[in-house]
């Protein structure tokens, strides 16, 4: 069984739709740890021990958030900059972090066209997420294709759920190892681990 | 040895309160009370240690009068005595004008000649400065509604005795004057009429000096450095006034209050006031164990009824005209009631009035003594009866607030999921800030002036004790979800805490805490949430003051933060060893020491060892390392 750690941040969950639901959907679940960054350190005052130690503890490391000016809630940032310490996570001696998964798994407001050439993004998500694909890089880890529920704005309630149950659904086939997380960095868009025929997804 | 060298009495007196003062305080009767019975005990009429029966062992005591006096007539600014001036003036001379008239009427029915009659109900009006300031300040009451009017009328009262001194000569014109002083004063020769101006040229003369002497003098000293000289001075300020009233026949009280007030508004008023202030303590205890040990028991003895029944009938009828004078200054019921039991007493202004007006033959000897019994017997009382009032009388009055809700029926039902005990600076915030975001508080507060206060700004608040059972109920304790206990009085918190463990124990606590031990004992008591509280606006201080050194703002912050977590753990570890005293001082060091280093450690590395990830040393090592290799 996979362990699965989401460190989840949203700056204002009250207001939010997307992830109000997503979270309580797959909030104790059993083998899915739920990081709630802003609720643990609303100072932004890290436990940077705490957090190297939840790493340690699981395999799979999804970065939860909306997908605000092309990359994280300011807390991410911070995360970064101080769990992610030299001679832990990345240096010579910096081994903590090596063989694991680490992706992000985001929201955001445009429909998927937007973000293409002609679009008003310009660039695909894939090319935002840049900085993300290399810390999981230099941290000698595998970075999974980023889990993208686009056009948020669009979604009426009954969307919302449908992501949701799908989300929970591939957090489950992860967790069970129904899905070979070898596969994630390969794909596009960690979404479609869900459209694989199972024999492919298993190992 | 010689039983009555100073020093042997000094010892007797001091071991006295150093008894019976902590025993007193663990029985719950108050520090008051405690040097009263220190003072009965050693006294002539127990032990004998101190003073013959008859003899006047007020005189040294007093000086504890005198030094309260001084400090409370430095308190009187101009600006204090204008925004009181309606309860000072109105309350405080109806009071004295009532209570004299209703005693004075008393005693010439009974007999009395009637300017003896007029002397005795301006004595007996007036009410213990000592007694009741430090009984209210002992209890808290000082800043309810009815501490500040009894503050108010003992004011006015400390004033009145001015013009009473200078009236007793006249009201005892014709009668020799010279015989059977105790003393020798300026004044023995003097008719009347130049006794009174005696009196008045002695306050005039300490008016002057205290205007134009003092002020240069204390520039003089304050030069010099010698942080001792300056207690030398305030001290030799009140003897020195208290040895001129003396020498004229006057009370040194009276001087020393007067001095106070002259003083009030002097640049080194701080200085002075607090230079006196631990000798003040100290010497109202003295002043305390002497009234104690004055009641003389043979007297009493003899006859028993009459003097009891003279005191119960003089407090009696003052308090009436306490209650009424109350009543129409709106006091509230409960408030109104603690302003008469508090100023029912009879005063130490009495002691002196009355050995004045037995040396100018205004009233005869027997009668002298025998009320200075009943004055230090209504003394002694007021303590007692304080206790009464909080134990019986005020508990009563919390019971009205179910009453309050039939008043206001439509929002018994109104269930909020908090309930807030104490809205003082404290609570008032916390209430503040939840209803900013829209939560609902039921808030309860035992000062009934100030829940009339935000009953006019339109905050619903009960007045009451939280610590009882019905009234927690009343405000909804079973349906709320969070308690916050921010009361003044810990033991009034501890109380509260204890309740709502044992019949709420749904209920969420977050409780205030004043001292390191009532921390300690929140956390024996289970509580999880404790907040200390001045320890954030100490951080916050620090912080901007390591920001004002130089240091970034952000950095301050979250070295504030780290020392925050650090300090809370600590106390948590001292909590776990604090009743072993040898272990709790061998923990201690160790946190402190603990804590120096962590703090020596940021010193050099800038930073604490979390937060290595902006800047860490070792990338630049290891790249170093690279390229050499």
């Amino acid at each position: 069984m996979a362990r699965v750690l989401i460190n989840f941040a949203h700056p204002a969950l009250e207001k939010s739709r997307v992830h109000k639901q997503l979270l309580a959907t797959i909030r104790g679940i059993k083998g899915i740890t739920i990081n709630d960054l802003y609720e643990w350190y609303p100072d932004l005052d890290i436990d940077v021990a705490r957090e190297q130690q939840l790493l340690e503890k699981h395999d799979i490391i999804l970065l939860q958030h909306p997908f605000y000016w092309y990359s994280a809630p300011a807390i991410i940032k911070q995360w970064l900059d101080l769990v992610l310490e030299h001679g832990w996570a990345y240096g010579h001696t910096g081994k903590a972090l090596q063989g694991k998964y680490f992706g992000n798994v985001i929201s955001a407001g445009s429909s998927e066209r937007n973000y293409q050439p002609e679009g008003i993004h310009q660039y695909p998500v894939h090319q935002f997420l840049l900085p993300y694909s290399q810390t999981a890089a230099l941290c000698n880890m595998q970075y999974a294709a980023p889990y993208v529920i686009y056009g948020v704005h669009r979604m009426d309630i009954e969307d919302i759920r449908t992501a949701a149950e799908q989300y929970r659904h591939m957090l489950e086939l992860l967790r069970d190892d129904k899905i070979d997380p070898a596969a994630l960095p390969r794909l596009t868009y960690m979404n479609e681990a869900l459209q694989l025929p199972s024999q492919t997804r298993s190992i | 040895m010689n039983q009555h060298s100073l020093l042997f009495q000094s010892m007797v007196y001091l071991a006295a309160a150093i008894v019976f003062v902590p025993l007193a305080k663990k029985m719950g009767l108050g520090a008051v009370l405690g040097y009263l019975i220190a003072g009965v005990i050693i006294g002539p009429s127990v032990m004998g240690f101190i003073g013959k029966e008859g003899e006047d062992i007020m005189h040294f005591a007093e000086f504890g009068v005198v030094m309260m006096l001084f400090l409370i007539g430095m308190e009187l600014e101009p600006t204090l005595l204008w925004r009181l001036r309606t309860s000072i003036l109105g309350l405080g001379g109806l009071q004295v004008l009532g209570s004299a008239a209703a005693i004075a009427g008393l005693a010439y029915l009974l007999g009395q000649p009637f300017n003896a009659s007029l002397a005795l109900g301006m004595i007996l009006s007036l009410s213990s400065t000592a007694i009741v300031l430090q009984t209210l300040n002992e209890k808290g009451w000082m800043g309810t509604a009815a501490g500040q009017s009894a503050f108010s009328v003992l004011l006015f009262q400390d004033i009145a005795v001015i013009p009473m001194l200078a009236i007793f000569p006249l009201l005892a014109s014709g009668a020799a004057n010279t015989a059977d002083l105790h003393e020798s004063s300026l004044r023995d020769n003097l008719p009347a009429w130049g006794q009174t101006l005696v009196v008045l040229g002695a306050v005039a003369s300490i008016i002057i000096a205290g205007r134009y002497l003092v002020n240069p003098l204390m520039r003089i000293i304050a030069r010099t450095r010698v942080r001792e000289l300056f207690t030398a001075m305030a001290l030799l300020m009140v003897v020195a006034i208290a040895v001129l009233m003396n020498l004229v026949g006057l009370s040194s009280a009276l001087g020393a209050f007067l001095g106070g007030v002259v003083l009030a508004n002097s640049e080194y008023r701080h200085e002075l006031e607090s230079d006196i202030e631990p000798f003040k303590g100290l010497l109202l205890g003295l002043f305390f164990i002497a009234v104690g040990a004055s009641i003389d028991f043979t007297l009493i003895m003899e006859e028993p009824l009459l003097i009891f029944g003279l005191v119960l009938g003089l407090m009696l009828i003052k308090a009436a005209v306490l209650m009424i004078l109350g009543k129409v200054f709106k006091l509230s019921t409960d408030q109104n009631l603690l302003f008469a039991f508090a100023l029912a007493d009879i005063g130490e202004f009495a002691f002196v009035l009355l050995a004045f007006s037995n040396q100018v033959r205004l009233i005869d000897a027997r009668l002298s003594a025998m009320l200075t019994a009943i004055v230090a017997i209504s003394m002694a009382l007021t303590p007692l009866i304080m206790l009464l009032y909080e134990k019986v009388v005020q508990p009563r009055f919390t019971r009205q607030i179910p009453k309050q809700d039939e008043r206001s029926s439509d929002e018994i039902h109104e269930k909020n999921p908090v309930i807030i005990a104490g809205f003082g600076r404290f609570g008032s915030m916390t209430g503040r800030f939840l209803r900013a975001n829209g939560i609902k508080c039921t808030i309860l507060d035992m000062d009934s002036d100030r829940v009339d206060a935000l009953h006019n700004l339109g905050i619903k608040v009960y007045y009451g004790d939280a610590s009882r059972y019905d009234l927690l109920a009343a405000a909804g304790a079973a349906d709320a979800k969070l308690l916050i206990v921010a009361t003044d009085q810990y033991e009034q918190t501890r109380q509260i805490v204890e309740l709502a463990q044992k019949y709420f124990p749904h209920l969420q606590l977050l409780v205030r805490a004043q001292q390191v031990e009532d921390s300690f004992e929140l956390m024996d008591l289970g509580v999880l949430h404790i907040y200390r509280e001045t320890v954030d606006t100490s951080l916050r201080m620090g912080a901007d003051a390591l920001r004002m050194l130089g240091a970034r703002a952000y950095h301050s912050e979250r070295a504030a933060r780290t020392f925050f977590r650090q300090d809370e753990r600590t106390l948590k570890g001292l909590s776990a060893t604090r009743d072993d005293k040898k272990q709790y001082l061998i923990s201690m060091r160790e946190r402190i020491e603990e804590m120096e280093k962590l703090i020596a450690s940021d010193r050099i590395k800038t930073w604490l060892d979390e937060g290595q990830g902006w800047d860490p040393e070792s990338v630049r090592d290891e790249v170093r390392g690279e390229a050499e290799s």
